[in-house]
């Protein structure tokens, strides 16, 4: 068990080294580069003042050498100026170069500066993961009890009524991405010309013009059911399915085992058998399966914060990503990539906590 | 001044407009009822209604895609004055008897036509990105389940990490207007378009190499045409001129089939581990049969069933990556009519007028839950085996 789990830390350290090197390299690419050079410096720059902008501010030489730098594992880069001072990687404003640590990077803490909101990106990090935080602590709230009972109802008759009904609410589901559903949700509860708001609005049931707002701006101060109940639905949405279709076959699995019909001709009854037997062994499966959904997750909340206006983590990678916010960008990603792989590795060492059946040297 | 239409002369509208879809698919329902027990999987969709419904769903918006010309009732890019944001069934200012029958946008163009036309958009690229990215999968994921030890290993540790990265941080890398002055998308494009050829090549090789004569003629043909439909989509430099590829969708094309690719790559790996321990291939073994013979033709035939209920969910997931694509605006010019650009600008009026941006959404939906309801049926009737 202990080497199990050393390895797959190891393979895990391995992947998030190569991620995040591919990224760096994607965000560095020498037109964005260009186009960083442009946006801080002059717009009207030729490309000799280009090429020694990015040369002063340490963006020039091999990729390699600028990704150590970056994640802190090499010395930052440090030039003597024409006018005798010392520039820096680690020396910031108002700091000789003898005080300036020799390492700045990621794992230094020193996530760079935001060139769009104009703060460090460790602040900006903070906040949108704070505001994201209570995004995913709803969705998963709303999401993983109401998928569990949907695929444990269904699958515990299975081709039953009640099966068929669920099963292709789970299809339909899964077949509506967030930005299907998000829509259709705004159109029928949020809008102000169609849907439920202008008839509601017509009987004098709501005093506002729609139902629900149409953005979750305000839950950025004050989480309340009415702006957070479209966006989390959003995500929610898409998920439920998804987990529900799982734990369905998981547990039409268990309730064709030979220790089912057993306690069933011993005379349990049948409410008996599936909270008691059935249960605890049909959800080993769907655990992994809500782990493994983080990822997707995380483009849901992207989806749904961009369209809500909710100004969290995936709000914020969209608006570094359009504004070629490299240090942002690049935080996002290590972020994004820390999820993953930590609810991968958390998926697999779960799974083999919670089935006793596999046993590792 | 005309009035405007009721929901129920809009609704008829539009079963008039999509007439010749409706006698397309009635002959194939009646063609397909009639032969069904001679036509081996396929046939047998239309014993689960399950399947029937998806299959319908699906084979509609084929047929949208097909006879789309005949379907629109304005050009899908002209903006006529007056109709901006224009309700449904509202009568076009200036045209006698001509209506927008879903509404106008927010530059006022028919909703209706941009949908029928965007349906082009979607079905040109999400079905031939799937095969290429079953193409790539496959030929990565036999050698990778059969050989295992090293080669695995390594593959496996690339796929995941393509599977570890959040799919929209990758789209927001991988489709930049920037990007197409490197070298990565052809570069991404040389590397996965060889795949096809690859494995069309040993496939007829490895199944007709004791008679040179057919096997150079197949291998020949293969190469001559993969080649030649190579150079000109991945490098552009089709000395005919036939096969080439906007930039802008190739970026998107590639893209797309580099997130779906592991993921047939790890389907293939798991199946070809378990069906690779069966008698057959022992006795293939043991006959002398080449190992890419035993890939190819004896494993891969015995694994289709689940390829193929992967293969339509799969051109459901394309069809929503490319959704997502168009609704964060990347890799799409501003008038493509395809539905995940058009909910995005439409969403931004969702408030004031929202049919803009549900059509397309409604659009969306239902093709992904024909492609789904389709698998679900395909998937009964192949366990029935």
């Amino acid at each position: 068990m202990f080497f199990f789990v050393l390895r797959r830390i190891g393979v895990m350290l391995l992947t998030a080294f190569a991620l995040t090197f591919i990224v760096f390299y994607m965000t560095n690419l020498p037109p964005n580069l260009e186009k960083l050079a442009k946006s801080e410096a002059s717009v009207r720059m030729s490309d000799e003042a280009v090429a020694s902008w990015l040369d002063e501010n340490g963006h020039s030489g091999s990729v390699f050498l600028r990704y150590a730098q970056w994640v802190g594992i090499a010395p930052g880069w440090v030039r003597l100026e024409d006018d005798g001072t010392t520039k820096g990687r680690c020396i910031e404003a108002g700091m000789t170069p003898e005080e300036a640590p020799r390492y700045c990077g990621i794992l230094q803490g020193q996530w760079g500066f935001s060139t769009v909101f104009k703060q460090p990106v460790s602040e900006v990090l903070g906040r949108s993961l704070g505001a994201t935080g209570w995004l995913m602590f709803w969705v998963m709230a709303v999401m993983v009890p109401t998928s569990l009972l949907l695929g444990v109802l269904s699958g515990m008759r299975e081709g039953s009524r009640t099966d068929r009904v669920l099963s292709t609410f789970a299809i339909a589901t899964t077949a509506t991405p967030e930005y299907v559903s998000g829509v259709i949700l705004i159109a029928v509860l949020a809008s102000a010309t169609a849907g439920v708001s202008p008839i509601l609005h017509g009987w004098g049931w709501i005093s506002g013009k729609t139902l629900f707002p149409g953005t979750a701006t305000s839950a950025m101060e004050n989480i309340t059911f009415m702006n957070f109940a479209l966006p989390v639905a959003t995500i929610a949405l898409y998920g439920i399915g998804y987990i529900a279709r799982m734990t369905r076959a998981s547990m039409t699995e268990v309730m064709t085992q030979q220790y089912i019909r057993t306690a069933r001709l011993k005379g349990v009854s049948f409410r008996q058998v599936v909270m008691k037997h059935a249960l605890r062994n049909a959800l080993i499966a769907p655990f992994t399966v809500i782990m493994l959904q983080f990822p997707w997750l995380l483009n849901g909340v992207v989806i749904s914060e961009t369209l809500f206006n909710y100004k969290g983590f995936g709000w914020t990678l969209v608006q570094a990503a359009g504004n070629n916010d490299i240090d942002t960008l690049l935080g996002c990603s290590v972020v994004a990539v820390f999820v993953v792989l930590v609810t991968q590795l958390i998926s697999d060492i779960g799974y083999v906590f919670l089935n006793p059946r596999i046993r590792l040297a | 001044m005309q009035d405007a239409l009721t929901w129920g002369q809009i609704i008829a509208g539009l079963a008039a407009r999509l007439f010749p879809v409706w006698i397309a698919l009635a002959v194939l329902f009646a063609a397909s009822f009639g032969f069904k027990r001679k036509l081996g999987l396929y046939g047998r969709i239309f014993d689960s209604p399950v399947g029937m419904i998806g299959f319908g769903l699906v084979m509609f918006w084929v047929f949208i895609a097909f006879f789309a010309d005949m379907i629109i009732t304005h050009d899908p890019l002209v903006q006529v004055s007056g109709m901006k944001n224009a309700l449904p069934g509202s009568p076009v200012k200036g045209m006698e008897g001509a209506y927008y029958l879903l509404g106008g946008d927010h530059l006022a163009r028919d909703v209706f036509s941009r949908v029928i036309m965007g349906a082009r958009e979607v079905l040109k690229i999400a079905p031939a990105a799937t095969v290429v990215a079953f193409m790539v999968g496959i030929t990565l994921g036999l050698p990778a389940g059969y050989i295992g030890g090293k080669l695995d290993t390594s593959i496996s540790f690339g796929s995941n990490l393509v599977l570890a990265f959040p799919v929209i941080l990758l789209f927001y890398l991988l489709v930049t207007p920037e990007i197409r002055d490197t070298w990565i998308p052809t570069t991404l494009a040389a590397i996965l378009f060889i795949f096809p050829v690859v494995f069309l090549a040993i496939l007829f090789n490895s199944r007709f190499f004791t008679n040179p004569k057919q096997r150079n003629l197949y291998v020949g043909a293969v190469l001559v045409i993969g080649l030649w439909a190579y150079s000109g989509l991945a490098f552009n430099a089709d000395p005919l001129g036939v096969w080439s590829m906007d930039p802008n969708v190739l970026n998107v094309f590639v893209s797309v089939v580099f997130v779906n690719s592991p993921g047939v790559f790890r389907i293939v790996r798991g199946m070809v581990m378990d069906i690779k321990t069966r008698d057959y291939v022992a006795a293939g073994q043991t006959r002398g049969e080449g190992p890419w013979y035993i890939m190819l033709w004896e494993i891969l035939p015995n694994a289709r069933g689940p390829l193929i209920v992967d293969f339509c969910l799969r051109i459901g997931y394309t069809t929503i990556l490319l959704g997502t694509l168009g609704f964060f605006g990347l890799g799409v010019t501003p008038e493509s009519p395809d539905w995940g650009s058009t909910i995005n600008y439409g969403r931004r009026l969702l408030a004031i007028a929202p049919h803009p941006a549900v059509v397309p959404a409604i659009a969306l939906m239902s093709l992904v839950l024909g492609l789904n309801l389709l698998a679900d049926g395909l998937r009964e009737e192949s366990m029935k085996d």
